[in-house]
């Protein structure tokens, strides 16, 4: 189970006509000529950075009504998964490879680890800041507890929800970037196959953070076109 | 079937690379053990502590003025997002492709990381202070300097602590990737498994993670230690409103 050296590969460079490349230079025309390297650990990192934070959501989401429901359920899970937080990614990556072995799982289990705490505690926050009013008008006019929660308290909470989506999607993909310790490539793969070249770095770097920029504006357009009567008031 | 005592098979051998010195898997060399590690931990330690000092040096003394005069709503948000944004391992290769190696550089980074939470915690926990309070200090008869000093940072500490202690578990986390600017912290047998193997890179992630969650645990304790009495003393529904959600749903990772 002996990973490749890291940050010893060196990306193959043209014999030393150009002298930009060869002293690790930052060089347009280098980028310009090699971007579709890149592509592949994007779609990746795009993969490595959805589908943890759509099953966190999933799990959390889960959590979160069930805490709705039994409030002493609250402190264990957010003790729980707060410690699933504090664990360093490089670390959990290892921690987990005896168990999932090297590859996607492995990073999935840790990145989707990472998103609990994030989502659940925002969507608690949400629930919780719904006015008691509020509720007991819903209750008043004859809905069920379930259909209070559904129609009410959940609609009430989207933009804490949205915001806890936004905090975790974007340190998904800072923490995907690591994800080459799990073997599971991404950007991070394509920083560490030549760190010292600085072409590399800022193509593959700057990749991850435009990423992190877009999945941003997409989850906030997304928040305000199911939440129009947000809009409405303003 | 055998699967589960290899997995503890994994475990068992890593921890034994903790405690004692084995031979390379290159051959040659004498790896592991308390000496070497704890050699490793040290480095750690001291960036990761340098880092934590500088950054709080440079924004808490900065947020508590803006917070005291309510201008940088702008700044606390942004510097979270954009700190959020910018990968760690992308931030470090990006100073050792443009700057360099070393203890400088690392340590750079590290603060880099370390002070958006810093600065969005100070803020909000200055801000966060009843103006009443602030209003009535004023009336004293004290200074602005005063208010900051007496009134806005005892009762803004708690929050301040909140992001010294996200910040810190940032920083230890980080420093893990540090061998990669030729700073020999705990992440030296993770990055070159070639001399150290796969027990190598389990053991030194096992003593992270312990190393990691006890910097957690202990700035728990420590923001619990510094929170006010006054503050411990208040109605606790009316507590739990205001240090659950705006104490920590600013963190960032």
């Amino acid at each position: 189970m002996i990973g490749l050296p890291i940050g010893q590969l060196q990306i193959e460079k043209p014999g030393g006509s150009d002298q930009c490349v060869a002293s690790n230079g930052f060089c347009p025309e280098w980028i310009v000529d090699n971007i579709d390297r890149y592509w592949t650990p994007l779609l990746e990192h795009v993969y490595l950075t959805i589908a943890p934070v759509v099953i966190g959501f999933a799990i959390s989401m889960v959590l979160a009504i069930l805490a709705h429901r039994r409030r002493w359920l609250t402190g264990p899970i957010i003790a729980t998964t707060g410690i699933f937080f504090a664990i360093p990614s490089v670390a959990a990556f290892f921690l987990l490879q005896p168990i999932t072995g090297l590859g996607y799982t492995t990073a999935m289990v840790a990145l989707v680890s990472y998103t609990l705490l994030i989502i659940f505690r925002n969507i608690t926050t949400g629930l919780r800041n719904v006015p008691a009013e509020t509720r007991d008008a819903a209750l008043g006019q004859g809905l069920t507890e379930r259909q209070v929660l559904f129609r009410v308290e959940l609609p009430m909470a989207i933009p804490e929800i949205m915001a806890g989506l936004r905090i975790a999607t974007s340190t998904t993909v800072g923490l995907a970037a690591l994800a080459v310790f799990a073997g599971a490539g991404g950007l991070g793969r394509e920083i560490l196959i030549d760190e010292r070249f600085k072409s590399n770095v800022v193509v593959a770097g700057g990749l991850a953070v435009l990423l992190a920029a877009a999945f941003d504006l997409l989850i906030l357009a997304a928040q305000r076109a199911i939440t129009p009567w947000q809009r409405a008031g303003r | 079937m055998n699967v589960a005592p290899a997995i503890l098979g994994d475990f068992g051998e890593a921890i034994e690379f903790i405690f004692k010195e084995r031979e390379s898997v290159s051959g040659g060399v004498q790896i592991g053990g308390l000496s070497e590690l704890g050699g490793f931990a040290a480095t750690h330690m001291y960036v990761s502590i340098a880092a934590l000092l500088i950054a709080s040096a440079l924004a808490i003394p900065l947020a508590l003025w803006l917070g005291h005069i309510g201008r940088g709503d702008f700044l606390a948000t942004a510097t979270s997002n954009v700190g959020r944004a910018v990968p760690s391992l992308a931030l470090l290769a990006f100073f050792i492709s443009f700057i360099g190696l070393g203890y400088t550089n690392v340590i750079a980074v590290l603060v880099l990381l370390a002070i958006p939470p810093l600065i969005t915690n100070t803020y909000v926990g200055v801000r966060q202070v009843d103006r009443e309070t602030v209003d009535a200090a004023r009336g004293q008869g004290m200074t602005d300097m005063e208010i900051v000093r007496k009134v806005e940072l005892p009762l803004a500490l708690p929050t301040i602590f909140g992001g010294l202690r996200t910040s810190a578990v940032n920083v230890v986390a980080t420093a893990t990737i540090a061998p990669l600017a030729n700073v020999q912290t705990l992440g030296e047998p993770i990055i070159t498994p070639q001399t150290y193997g796969f027990v190598g890179q389990l053991g030194a992630a096992i003593v992270v993670a312990v190393i990691t969650l006890a910097v957690d645990f202990a700035f728990a304790r420590l923001q619990r230690a510094v929170t006010p009495a006054g503050l411990k003393l208040a109605d606790p529904a009316r507590r739990r409103r205001f240090s659950f959600p705006i104490r920590r749903s600013l963190e960032s990772r």
